[in-house]
C-alpha cells in the first residue's frame, strides 16, 4: 500500500512540478503571475481528446500536435494580452491575466461544453502489475520519468544554449539585455512557449491520470502549481520541480497517514503557502529581490 | 450658506429623493426589474468594498467571493430559527451556538460582515506582511479555502446542500440603505487620515515608510475595512435570492466584482457605481446571447454561456484600450458639479 502511494504522491509532484515551472519561468522574467497558465493545462487535456476521439488522429501523433498547438497559443497569448502592457504598471497584466483565463474557460464551456468527457487511456498505461504486496499501474513510473525527463531538457535549454543564456539575462535585467542587443520580446514568446508546452504536456499525462476532464480542470492544479513554485523559490526551475514534488507528497500523504482530512485536501497547499511566506518568504532555491527605490 | 453647508443639504437631498424614487419603483415596476435593481445596489456595495482595498489600498485581492460566502452564511445562519434549521440538516445535527440563536436581520447582516472581516485578518496578517505579488493567489485559494470548509464543516453549514428558505429580507429599501451607509462610511473613511494614508502607501510605500507610518498596519485595516462591506454584500446577496450554496461563492463571483471595479476605474467610488449599473445591466441584457434570436428573418442559435465569453472580451478590452475605465480616479461631486459653470475649481 505504501509503495503504490509513493508512486501516486511522486506522479501528483511531478505534474504539479511541470506546471510549476511555466509559472516560475514567466515570473522570473516578467514579474506577472500567468493566471491563465492553468487553462493552458484544461486546453491540452482537450487537445488530446479531440485529437483522438473527432479527428481520428494516433494517440502519439495527438499528443505532439496537442503540446505544440497550445504552445502556440501560450505564444499567442502573450502577443495579445501581455505584450502591449509590457510598460504598463504590473498589475494591469495581472488582471489582463485573468481576463484570459476567464475567457479561455468561458469559452470551453461554450466550445467544448461543461460536462465532463471521459479519456482513453492505452491499455500499456494502466494494465496493473504486482510488486511485493501493492499494485501499481505502469503510469505511475511513466509520467515521474517522462517529467524527469522535460526537465532535464529545459536545464539544458536555459543552461547551455544562447537563448537560455538570454532568458537569464532577462530575468536579471531586461534592458540591460535589450542594449546587448537580444531581441526580447522574441526570447519572452520562447519562454512562454517553453512554459505553455510543460503545462500542456502535464495536462495530458493529468488527463491519462485522472481521467475525467472538464473546462475549470486547471483552475486548483494551476493554484496549487503556482504555490509549489513559491515553495521552491520563485524564479528556479529546479526550485519548481522540487516545490511540485513536495507539494505531491504533502497531499497524498497527509491523507494517507490521517485519512479523516481527506475532504481538506484541496486547502493544504494554501496553508503550505501561508507557512512559506511567514517563515522563509523567498522559499527554498530563491533569492531575495531586491526593492528598487 | 458656505459650501460645506450647501453640499450637505444637496446629498440629503438626492438621498430623499432616492428615496422617493425607490418608492415610486418598488410599487410600479415588475419584479423582474426590482430584481435588478436590488442586484445593481449589492454590486454596487461590493464594487465599492473592492475598490477600497485594491484602487485605494493598493492591495490586489481577489478573495471577495470567500468574504461574500461568509457572510452570507453568517446572517443565514443567525435568521433562520432553530427548529427551520433543525430541519433542513440531514447530514449532521445543528452544531451548538447556532442549534439554538436566532436573531433579528439587521444584526445578523453586521454579524455577517463582522465575521468576514475576523477571517480577512486570518489571512491578512501573513500575507500582507509581503509585497503585493502573492496577495492576489494567496487570497483567490483562501477563498476556495473557506468554500472547502463550507462544504466540510457540515454541523454548521450544512455541507453541500446548502441553505434554503432564508426570509427575503433584502428589499429596494434594505439594499440601498445599505448602500448608502457603505458609501457614506467608505467616502468618510477616504477623506479621513486613515484614507491619506493609505492611498499614499498605495502610490508609493517605501515613501511611506520613511514617513514613520507603520504600513503593515494600515493595510492589515484596510484589507479588515473591504471584507467587512464585502460580508455586508454577500449576507444581503443570501437574502435576495434566498437559497445559498457553497457552488455560489466561485472565484467567478469575484471577476465578476472585478470588471466592475476596473471597468469603472480603479480608484474611483464614482466610477464603481456606474460601473455596476452598466455591468449589471449588461450582463442581464447578454442574457439574448445565451439564447435564440433573430435579426431580420435570421434566427442566431443561442449558445448557452456565450455571454460569460462576451464579458471576458470585454475586460480585456478595457485593460487593454482602456486602462484607466470609465471615471480613472475622478470622483463626482457638488463642488465639480457647480465649480464647473462659475470656472473655478
Amino acid at each position: 500500500m505504501f509503495l503504490q502511494q509513493f508512486f501516486n504522491a511522486l506522479t501528483l509532484g511531478s505534474l504539479y512540478g511541470l506546471i510549476a515551472i511555466g509559472y516560475t519561468m514567466v515570473y522570473g522574467i516578467l514579474r506577472l503571475i500567468n493566471f491563465a497558465h492553468g487553462d493552458m493545462l484544461m486546453l491540452g487535456a482537450y487537445f488530446l481528446f479531440f485529437g483522438t476521439v473527432a479527428f481520428h488522429l494516433p494517440w502519439g501523433v495527438a499528443v505532439v500536435v496537442a503540446i505544440v498547438a497550445v504552445s502556440m497559443f501560450g505564444i499567442f497569448v502573450d502577443w495579445v494580452a501581455y505584450r502591449p502592457l509590457r510598460k504598463a504598471p504590473r498589475i494591469s497584466a495581472l488582471i489582463s491575466a485573468i481576463a484570459v483565463s476567464f475567457f479561455i474557460e468561458s469559452l470551453a464551456v461554450v466550445l467544448f461544453s461543461g460536462l465532463p468527457r471521459p479519456v482513453y487511456q492505452p491499455d500499456w498505461l494502466i494494465t496493473p502489475f504486482t510488486v511485493g504486496s501493492s499494485r501499481l499501474i505502469p503510469m505511475t513510473l511513466v509520467v515521474p520519468v517522462v517529467a524527469l525527463v522535460l526537465v532535464g531538457i529545459l536545464l539544458w535549454v536555459v543552461y547551455r544554449t544562447k537563448p537560455g543564456l538570454a532568458m537569464r539575462g532577462i530575468s536579471h535585467d531586461i534592458e540591460t539585455t535589450r542594449l546587448l542587443g537580444v531581441r526580447v520580446d522574441r526570447i519572452i514568446a520562447m519562454t512562454f512557449g517553453i512554459g505553455t508546452a510543460l503545462a500542456a504536456a502535464s495536462g495530458i499525462m493529468w488527463a491519462l491520470r485522472y481521467p475525467s476532464i472538464q473546462p475549470y480542470m486547471g483552475v486548483f492544479p494551476g493554484m496549487k502549481a503556482f504555490i509549489a513554485a513559491v515553495f521552491g523559490g520563485i524564479g528556479s526551475i529546479p526550485g519548481a520541480m522540487i516545490g511540485g514534488l513536495c507539494l505531491g507528497f504533502i497531499e497524498i500523504m497527509a491523507v494517507y497517514f490521517l485519512p479523516t482530512l481527506s475532504g481538506y485536501r484541496d486547502a493544504f497547499a494554501f496553508v503550505l503557502l501561508v507557512a512559506v511566506l511567514l517563515f522563509k518568504p523567498t522559499g527554498l532555491f530563491g533569492q531575495r529581490l531586491e526593492e528598487k527605490i | 450658506m458656505t459650501t460645506k453647508t450647501r453640499n450637505l443639504v444637496l446629498t440629503l437631498a438626492a438621498v430623499g429623493v432616492a428615496y422617493v424614487v425607490i418608492f415610486i419603483i418598488d410599487n410600479h415596476l415588475d419584479a423582474y426589474k426590482i430584481r435588478i435593481l436590488n442586484l445593481i445596489a449589492i454590486n454596487a456595495i461590493l464594487a465599492v468594498s473592492l475598490n477600497f482595498i485594491y484602487g485605494f489600498g493598493g492591495m490586489f485581492s481577489l478573495g471577495h467571493s470567500g468574504f461574500m460566502a461568509i457572510g452570507a452564511y453568517t446572517s443565514a445562519l443567525l435568521i433562520l430559527s432553530p427548529a427551520q434549521k433543525e430541519m433542513m440538516w440531514m447530514l449532521q445535527d445543528v452544531a451548538w451556538p447556532f442549534s439554538v440563536l436566532q436573531t433579528p436581520f439587521w444584526f445578523s447582516l453586521i454579524a455577517g460582515g463582522f465575521v468576514a472581516a475576523a477571517f480577512s485578518l486570518v489571512i491578512a496578517l501573513p500575507v500582507l506582511r509581503l509585497g503585493g505579488d502573492y496577495l492576489g493567489i494567496a487570497t483567490l485559494g483562501f477563498a476556495e479555502i473557506i468554500r472547502v470548509l463550507i462544504v466540510n464543516w457540515a454541523s454548521i453549514t450544512n455541507g453541500s446542500l446548502g441553505i434554503k428558505g432564508i426570509p427575503p429580507h433584502a428589499t429596494l429599501y434594505v439594499n440601498y440603505t445599505c448602500l448608502f451607509v457603505t458609501l457614506y462610511c467608505i467616502v468618510r473613511l477616504l477623506h479621513s487620515n486613515f484614507g491619506n494614508v493609505i492611498k499614499a502607501i498605495r502610490d508609493d510605500e517605501i515613501a511611506a515608510k520613511v514617513m514613520g507610518i507603520n504600513t503593515f498596519r494600515y493595510r492589515v485595516l484596510a484589507f479588515c475595512v473591504g471584507a467587512f462591506f464585502a460580508g455586508i454584500g454577500g449576507a444581503l446577496q443570501g437574502n435576495l435570492i434566498t437559497t445559498i450554496d457553497p457552488n455560489m461563492f466561485t472565484f467567478l463571483l469575484t471577476y465578476n466584482v472585478l470588471m466592475i471595479v476596473v471597468a469603472g476605474g480603479l480608484g474611483s467610488i464614482t466610477g464603481s457605481i456606474i460601473g455596476s449599473i452598466i455591468i449589471t445591466v449588461m450582463l442581464e441584457w447578454l442574457r439574448i446571447a445565451d439564447s435564440a434570436f433573430s435579426i431580420g428573418g435570421l434566427t442566431i442559435p443561442g449558445v448557452p454561456g456565450m455571454r460569460m465569453v462576451i464579458f471576458a472580451v470585454a475586460l480585456l478590452a478595457i485593460i487593454l484600450y482602456r486602462r484607466e475605465g470609465i471615471m480613472g480616479m475622478h470622483e463626482f461631486s457638488w463642488n465639480w458639479l457647480f465649480g464647473r459653470g462659475r470656472g473655478n475649481k
